[in-house]
């Protein structure tokens, strides 16, 4: 008794399935009407930037939620990753390493220690089946905890100046008619030139993008990805199909805190300095960004796009309101009633029921 | 023992479709007060969408129902429970982390007066009255106080059909009761289907379990394809026969006639 | 008992053991940790974080969560310190002003949850989802409200009552009922040790109500029920929609209860963004306390009792001198310990 579609309203469940692009799009419209200069190559860049926060976040959390988990923890293992950066970097500094190999140095551990609270939650979830919110939020004490005492409660500075070069800095410098330079601007330019000139692609956003991309092809494409939907949608069919379900749900909860972990690497780079709360408030924006999306949190649904679409969503609703100049609070309730609405747009449009092929 | 005797449930040709499917195609049947009556059939033969339409869960398309006597309409499980038709589902909707009388008193709990003012619970009495009915069906469960979680299959089974029981049921459906469980806590089910059967409930049970179903029925009802295709007294059948009819005749024939 | 029902039993109450033994190692490390300060001062700081638990264990027994708590206790909190400020400033009685406060605020509690249990129990939205939406509203009224400052200028009689004690002892010398004694002297000013305070006297009072609808009555066992099998509940005739939308009503309205208590001791309204742990805090404290995420599970004492590991704890360390931080170390680990020991330890079986 499989539902059919009339093939009259097909066009109309396509619409509901796919809302959330065009609510995407509907923001940029109205803000581009109503907002000044918010319709420029520089604002919209400006936007992905603030973004890579939530971006990584909800990429990491995207996997977890699949599997109908959830990853309280990613907000301070961010935090963590971010004192661990500034702090290696700091150090190696002050041994008079040079800033280059402190900066990659400082990065490339905070990354490998990421992955520790991620073993830690799946090694709880998977193998004694703690449930998700429990073993993650418990990291989540853990987590903030240990990063204020690394950092004695103060925000970490003084690192090598190179580190905001990069978190700042953009791949490509384009001076219209006159110049294109990769990673640094063209030298010894005029002060009109530095006005005219047109940086592109910001480089923590490129790094983030690539990393999503990769993950986001991981699991659209490959048997991992297809077996974390499995045990999302079914986690004993998954195991009486021999699906390793303990090992993968451990993945995931390295994948969500490594990324959580690049979050805070990135906060480093752009803010130059290392916080503990760098990505406090950021949880529940990535939990919302990836339920905009389309992912249940009873597991199972959900993607990689979706999830950036959702980012975009909040990123663009921030962005869009300060520069409309409207109080920032009202964001927080626009983000909820967006994040409900969601939810009941679901609801209303049923699984999409091809006719035959 | 049918004799002259008035049926507890009678149905009529009741017809019922989804869509372009007949799951159930003009069947008829009645049950006596007292007798186990067997429902038999194939995956799909239209066994479980008769017994929801006699539970209330579907509304029939056509054909009458009548329950002692009178033709009633049954649009909800909640009218078919007010009648006194109780269905235990293979699932049995026990609350685990409740204990047994308070599943047996389930959203119908007593309640006494706390200082002539505020409505509690009565624990005593749910207990007592729940230790009333099982002692009458023969149940033994080691205390009343334990949560359905730590009970057995078999035990769980009883709580659900003592539950019906106590709130009257006249009918009692049975889906798969046997299916989950070993053979000594089948033994014990089977034995409580006869217990019921001779204090007058009837009962319609629905078993892919045949010498089950031969145990403890009187009468058997076969269903294909949404049809009735033969209705036998149990003594006077035998399993092969009811396979025959169960399958489709012509299949079990033809290999005979090879 | 058999040894099987003693170790079960053991296993069940273990919280109860966890505290005393906090206690013990805190009466050692912590200087002056035993002492009737300590206690009253546990009492007070736990008051608030008490009612947010009690009510997030209604929710969390039901099967569901509520996130949005923190925020509606932030939210309250700014409404009625607003409330007040502008009744006392417009010259009216600092007590009527305070009542004025304590019945908008509590009243303005219903809300957040009739909206959460209308979403969950008609529009089947995920309680997590719900009460997150309702969490950044909450969030952005109550920073709207307070322009994010707290809410100052509030009438001296506020503090008074949010920190007045029902005795007042000066060992040795003085013993008052209600009032403090006048005309001490600062050394014995420092030495006046107030016994039961007014806010923990009105959060157990609460407690208490509620703890006897949970176990006692007909829609405590409904509740149960709910989050035990909520398909048996609904064939059972359990009028489950209602009942949930009940039990949001009731969190949110302990949020409003913890918001309106908070202003009173503190003396202002606080909306901070940091108040996004406490609802996380309120709902460890419950899962400590022996309810499970799964719902079915949980009852007001052993919240109390998770309440106060957490608030012994964080004075604990205060007074032994360790760095605060490390409390949210102990928090995680305590936490899944406490799941993980519910698994292991089996269900107590009569015989």
């Amino acid at each position: 008794m499989e539902r059919v579609m009339g093939g009259q309203k097909e066009w109309l469940y396509r619409l509901g399935r796919a809302w959330v692009a065009f609510f995407l799009l509907g923001e940029i419209v109205v803000f581009s009407i109503i907002g000044t200069g918010f319709f420029s190559a520089r604002n919209f860049q400006n936007i992905l930037v603030a973004a890579t926060t939530i971006l990584l976040l909800a990429a990491g959390e995207t996997f977890v939620i699949i599997t109908g988990g959830i990853d309280l923890s990613v907000g301070f293992v961010m935090g963590l990753a971010c004192v661990v950066s500034a702090k290696i970097m700091v150090m190696l500094q002050a041994a008079s390493v040079s800033q280059g190999l402190s900066i990659l140095l400082g990065c490339a551990s905070a990354l490998l220690f990421g992955l520790l609270p991620g073993l830690v939650n799946g090694a709880l979830v998977a193998k004694l089946r703690v449930p998700p919110f429990i073993a993650t939020f418990g990291m989540y004490g853990v987590a903030y905890g240990l990063s204020e005492i690394l950092c004695n409660n103060v925000p970490i500075s003084g690192l090598p100046p190179l580190v905001g070069f990069i978190g700042n800095g953009y791949l490509l410098y384009y001076l219209p008619g006159k110049a294109l330079t990769f990673f640094s601007p063209p030298q010894g330019i005029g002060r009109a030139d530095i006005r005219a000139m047109i940086p592109l692609f910001p480089n923590v956003f490129v790094f983030s993008i690539i990393a999503v991309a990769i993950f986001g092809f991981i699991l659209a494409r490959t048997q991992f990805g297809q077996h974390i939907y499995a045990i999302g949608g079914n986690i004993d069919a998954a195991r009486r199909a021999g699906i390793p379900v303990e090992k993968h749900l451990i993945r995931v909860y390295m994948i969500s805190s490594f990324f959580a972990a690049m979050g805070g690497v990135m906060y480093t780079l752009r803010f130059v300095t290392g916080r503990a709360d760098a990505g406090a408030a950021r949880m529940l924006d990535s939990v919302v960004a990836v339920v905009i999306g389309g992912a249940s949190l009873y597991g199972g649904t959900g993607s990689m796009v979706g999830s950036i679409i959702g980012t975009l969503i909040i990123a663009m609703l921030e962005t869009g309101m300060v520069n409309l100049g409207l109080p920032t609070y009202n964001k927080y309730v626009y983000v909820g009633i967006i994040l409900v609405l969601a939810v009941l747009v679901d609801q209303f449009f049923p699984e999409f029921v091809r006719k035959g092929e | 023992m049918e004799g002259e005797r008035r049926p507890l449930l009678e149905v009529r040709n009741i017809v019922k479709r989804f869509g372009g499917l007949v799951a159930v195609n003009r069947v008829s049947m009645e049950v006596y007060p007292g007798e186990v009556v067997g429902l038999l059939g194939d995956n799909g033969a239209g066994k479980s969408t008769l017994i929801k339409v006699i539970s209330g869960v579907y509304r029939p398309d056509e054909g009458q129902i009548f329950f002692e006597g009178r033709e009633v309409r049954i649009t909800s499980p909640m009218d078919a429970i007010r009648l006194g038709i109780e269905t235990i589902y293979q699932d049995l909707a026990l609350a685990e982390n409740l204990n047994v009388y308070s599943n047996i008193f389930l959203g119908r709990e007593k309640l006494k007066k706390l200082f002539n003012l505020i409505p509690v619970l009565d624990h005593e009495y749910m207990m007592q009255e729940s230790k009333k009915v099982l002692d009458r069906l023969g149940i033994e469960i080691p205390s009343l106080r334990n949560k359905i979680k730590t009970l057995s299959g078999g035990q769980r089974q009883s709580v659900a059909i003592s539950r019906s029981i106590y709130w009257n049921a006249k009918l009692l459906i049975m889906d798969e009761p046997t299916a989950a469980l070993g053979v000594t806590e089948q033994r014990k089910v089977l034995n409580l289907v006869k217990t019921l059967s001779a204090q007058g409930v009837a009962i319609i049970i629905i078993s892919h379990q045949l010498y089950d179903v031969f145990q403890v029925a009187h009468r058997l009802v076969v269903l294909r394809r949404g049809e009735k295709v033969g209705e036998r007294l149990t003594h006077e059948t035998n399993p092969d026969e009811i396979v025959s009819l169960i399958v489709g005749a012509e299949l079990v024939e033809g290999g005979q006639r090879g | 008992m058999s040894r099987t029902q003693v170790i079960a039993r053991v296993g069940r109450n273990w919280v109860i053991l966890f505290l005393f033994l906090l206690c013990v190692i805190f009466s050692f490390t912590g200087r002056g940790f035993l002492s009737l300060k300590t206690l009253n001062n546990i009492l007070l700081t736990s008051s608030p974080a008490l009612l947010l638990a009690a009510g997030e264990t209604f929710v969390i027994i039901t099967g569901g969560i509520d996130l949005s708590v923190g925020f509606v206790r932030g939210l309250i909190s700014v409404i009625s310190a607003i409330v007040i400020r502008d009744l006392y400033a417009l010259g009216y009685s600092p007590y009527f002003a305070i009542f004025c406060g304590i019945v908008v605020g509590v009243l303005l509690g219903f809300l957040p949850g009739l909206v959460n249990g209308i979403l969950v129990a008609r529009f089947r939205v995920p309680p997590f989802i719900a009460t997150l939406g309702m969490y950044g509203i909450a969030n952005g009224l109550a920073l709207r409200y307070s322009k994010g400052f707290p809410i100052t200028f509030l009438p001296d009689e506020v503090g008074e009552i949010g920190n007045g004690f029902f005795f007042y002892l000066l060992p040795g010398r003085l013993f008052t009922v209600f009032e403090k004694p006048l005309g001490l002297t600062e050394a014995e000013a420092r030495n006046l040790v107030g016994i039961v305070p007014y806010a923990t006297v009105i959060a157990f009072a609460l407690l208490f109500v509620f703890g006897f609808v949970l176990s006692k009555t007909q829609f405590g066992q409904h509740i149960y029920a709910i989050g035990g099998n909520i398909d048996a509940a609904r064939r059972a005739g359990i009028p489950v929609e209602k009942h949930l939308i009940r039990v949001y009503v009731i969190s949110s309205l302990f949020a409003a209860f913890s918001g309106v208590l908070s202003t009173l001791i503190f003396s202002i309204g606080t909306h901070t963004q940091f108040a996004a742990s406490l609802e996380l805090f309120a709902i460890a404290a419950v899962v400590i306390g022996g309810a499970s995420l799964m719902g079915g599970k949980g009852n007001i004492l052993g919240t109390a009792l998770g309440v106060f590991v957490l608030s012994v704890l964080e004075v604990g360390f205060l007074m032994s001198g360790i760095l605060p931080f490390y409390r949210y170390i102990a928090v995680g680990a305590i936490l899944v310990f406490a799941v993980v020991i519910d698994q292991l330890f089996p269900e107590i079986v009569y015989d």
